[in-house]
């Protein structure tokens, strides 16, 4: 560490001050060199030469039939390597600070083609299959992440998303079954914003700890759907048989090779939620309830004393970000598997919360994190059939290995709202 | 201008006689009790609203209905209170069931006594039991020495685990919630893949189960065959004591507690905090490591699957919550857990009744002794309110 400061003065005395970013670029620098060795030893050496490897390009319901891309994978493998090493160098060498995360981005990306090259080898698979599942994975990801997004920049921690989006999938299933999507639906977000609710009361008028508070949520949620599945679902059998919600295809758009099945061919979850995505950014950075929210994230003392009501903000925004949890259970109980089934988020409500400190408390962040994690979940199950050897559990392990590198600001330091979690007590 | 006259004070109800006069100790057992009641009659409004051949009756037949819906609530009841306390056989299965908990709470409330919020126990357990179960395969040694390595093993795997977080806690400033949360999952995946190496995997088996321990590593009986209750659950009363001389009588723990309380303060003082964090929780791990080789040690067929843990992890949050992070309050939870759990199985059995509603009552036990203000306003009760516990600074700052 030391050393890294010294080499930095010699080299511009300007770079003294941005120490941590300097050794953040060298130790980014030699992750990518590391890379670049991995991609040249077993991707590029490790492939037959001469082999090429085919991912297909459309899927049998697209208009443009037959698109394909195959390549060499060891050329391409090495060519990739060297670009690698050359961005690694480039880092380390320091000459220009900037960019550090979108060079770390873009290495990641070429290093996942030659992987996918590699694994592909002398046989072809399904690239916008799998981008498509990506983006169906990425979606409940996403909702998590806003909703915690909602409520943490107004200073209030959720950690029990899971449960909201438990409870919304059990709701949506019932009240679909028996009165139709729409009822599903709208039931969905009311329940997710009851929880909402029921953890903003906890932690404002109770000053419960929020960490406790979402814990128990989660108990709560996990034993009452489980409760009512097995004691009536059981019995009421046609109230666990939700009609499919369908896909809608956007015209023109849904042909566009690859973009087109990959983000215009879906249910109408996807399209709110990238338009959510949007509409929360704008929000939150350009208007005045996004500004009062912020502030009240941030220094709620400030915040009070400019005569914004703390507390009323802090329930607005995490009944809203119920509402969108609740949604995202509708998602996951209409149109995923159309049917409730004992703990069916398994854990997804935490890769929301995962993906919601990946993505820095930003609404871009969050789909930008959940579009990562999903293509991981998407990896795993390819990686699992293409038989390469690798378990698709180390898969699975990325975006929690990811989001605890984050937290530890070895790539780049999250920064939460500075009152996050911290109950506000008036004078 | 008089000075405004006080309000005569209200007029004492029996509750606060109780509340105000009583002993310390009497007194600290009353907002459990509260809770625990509360959290039984809104169990008993979700088994009457659940009751779906009953409910429609109710509008036809409003008496009936709820005769019926009366005697099913006492029936699930008698069931839970019989299978939890009803007999011989009942108590040791409530210890039984008690035993991981007792473990894993006990890290739990290390860790909230040093100022850190554990919710890694789930993790923390899987990976202490891939470690016992290792130790258990592939050591050959008589039995208590064996067994005695195995839980060794355990502790070891839950320290590393545990101690992770603690050291990116103590080196990094990550969070440990957010870290924790995350080692869980890791540790799912990770153990998921250790069971389907030959290394652990049973022979001839295509799903995640490992090959059963050694009969010498495993945990004998207390009371004979007949009772599931094993050496763990002595296991774990020592480890009770253990943790409260580690946070009452030795130098580490007065300066978890310092450091818990105040970690600045801790800091001027002279105590290596970034050591007593990563300590602090490594010997959380350690404690979660016992649960979790408890878990495939002393319960046939002794063998690991990635469900080991059950729910064990998490209700040791609860269960830590509800005693207070004390030791032996922890143990005196960790004993009406394991009662709910046990009575649990009997309301299945006896009453039709799912497990899930020991579930659901666990929640809201802790929901109203997280937050004694509510309680006492359901109960009209008067006088100060106790600070509710705040656990975590947040990660904001």
């Amino acid at each position: 560490m030391t050393a890294t400061a010294t080499e930095a003065t010699a080299e511009a005395p300007v770079l003294t001050r941005a120490t941590p970013e300097a050794r953040r670029a060298t130790i980014i620098g030699f992750v990518l060199l590391g890379l670049a060795v991995l991609v040249f030893w077993v991707f590029g050496l490790g492939s037959e030469s001469g082999a090429s490897s085919t991912f297909n390009l459309s899927l049998p319901q697209d208009t443009f039939q037959g698109l394909s891309w195959a390549f060499p994978a060891r050329t391409v493998a090495m060519v990739i390597a060297f670009v690698l090493a050359a961005l690694g160098v480039q880092r380390i060498r320091r000459t220009r600070l900037r960019w550090t995360n979108a060079i770390l981005g873009a290495g990641l990306a070429l290093f996942v083609v030659a992987f996918l090259g590699w694994a592909a080898a002398g046989s072809s698979f399904s690239l916008v299959g799998m981008l498509r599942s990506t983006v169906i994975a990425s979606i409940v990801i996403t909702l998590g992440a806003l909703t915690g997004l909602m409520c943490e920049r107004a200073g209030v921690v959720n950690i029990g998303i899971e449960g909201q989006l438990l409870t919304a999938a059990f709701v949506a299933t019932i009240l679909s079954s028996a009165f139709g999507t729409l009822a599903g639906v709208a039931g969905a977000m009311l329940v997710g914003g009851l929880l909402g609710l029921l953890l903003a009361w906890l932690a404002i008028r109770f000053q419960v700890d929020q960490i406790i508070a979402g814990v128990v949520i989660n108990i709560l949620a996990l034993g009452l759907t489980s409760f009512l599945a097995s004691r009536v679902l059981s019995e009421a059998q046609d109230l666990n048989a939700p009609a499919r919600i369908s896909s809608i295809r956007v015209p023109l758009l849904a042909d566009i090779p690859v973009l087109g099945p990959m983000f215009f061919d879906h249910t109408f979850f996807i399209y709110v939620t990238l338009i959510l995505v949007v509409v929360l950014h704008f929000a939150l950075f350009r208007t005045r309830w996004g500004l009062r929210a912020r502030a009240v994230g941030e220094h709620p003392k400030a915040a009070d004393t400019l005569g914004i009501d703390v507390f009323r903000v802090r329930y607005r925004n995490v009944v809203l970000g119920g509402l969108i949890a609740g949604f995202g259970g509708a998602f996951l109980a209409l149109a995923q598997i159309a049917r409730f089934e004992e703990n069916m988020t398994g854990g997804i409500g935490f890769i929301g919360l995962a993906a919601l400190i990946f993505g820095r408390w930003m609404p871009f962040g969050c789909l930008a994190a959940g579009l990562v994690f999903g293509f991981s979940g998407a990896l795993a199950q390819k990686v699992a059939i293409l038989g390469t050897g690798i378990p698709s559990e180390f898969m699975l392990m990325l975006p929690y290995l990811a989001t605890v590198i984050v937290v530890a600001g070895v790539v780049g330091r999250a920064r939460a709202p500075a009152a996050d979690g911290q109950p506000y007590v008036k004078d | 201008m008089s000075e405004p006259t006080p309000p005569p004070p209200p007029p004492p109800s029996a509750m606060d006689s109780v509340a105000g006069v009583g002993s310390s100790a009497l007194r600290s057992l009353i907002m459990p009790s509260l809770a625990l009641v509360t959290a039984l009659v809104i169990g008993a409004l979700i088994i009457a609203f659940s009751d779906v051949d009953n409910l429609p009756l109710l509008f036809d037949d409003p008496g009936a209905a709820l005769a019926a819906m009366g005697s099913e609530i006492v029936a699930a009841y008698r069931a839970l209170w019989i299978g939890a306390v009803g007999s011989v056989y009942a108590v040791s299965e409530t210890l039984f069931a008690a035993t991981p908990l007792i473990l894993a709470s006990l890290g739990v409330a290390l860790g909230f006594r040093a100022g850190l919020f554990n919710i890694g126990a789930q993790g923390q357990m899987l990976v202490g039991a891939m470690f016992a179960v290792w130790a258990g395969i592939y050591l050959d040694l008589p039995t208590p020495i064996h067994v005695l390595l195995a839980i060794a093993a355990g502790i070891v795997g839950g320290m590393v685990w545990g101690g992770i977080a603690g050291l990116l806690k103590a080196r990094t400033g990550a969070h440990e919630v957010i870290t924790t949360i995350m080692f869980n999952f890791i540790a799912l995946y990770l153990v998921q893949w250790l069971l389907s190496i030959p290394l652990f995997q049973e022979a001839g088996r295509n799903n995640p189960v490992s090959t059963a321990i050694e009969p010498t590593a495993r945990l004998g009986p207390i009371f004979g065959s007949t009772y599931r209750v094993t050496i763990g659950f002595l296991i774990a009363i020592a480890a009770v004591f253990f943790v409260h001389w580690l946070l009452y009588r030795s130098s580490w723990g007065f300066e978890f507690r310092a450091i818990g309380l105040n970690p600045q303060a801790g800091a001027y003082a002279g105590m290596g905090v970034a050591t007593s964090v990563t300590l602090a929780m490594a010997i959380a791990g350690g404690l979660a490591g016992i649960a979790g080789a408890n878990q495939v040690m002393g319960l046939a067929p002794y063998k690991a699957t990635t469900a080991l843990a059950g729910s064990v992890g998490f209700d040791a949050i609860t269960v830590a919550l509800l005693g207070r992070s004390h030791p032996f309050g922890v143990l005196w939870a960790a004993l009406l857990f394991g009662a709910l759990k046990a009575g649990g199985r009997q309301m299945q059995g006896a009453a039709q009744i799912p497990l899930d509603l020991v579930v659901v009552l666990q929640a809201l036990i802790v929901i109203f002794v997280a937050a004694p203000a509510l309680v006492r306003a359901m109960y009209r009760m008067k006088g100060p309110s106790e600070k509710p516990a705040q656990m975590t600074k947040g990660w904001g700052s």
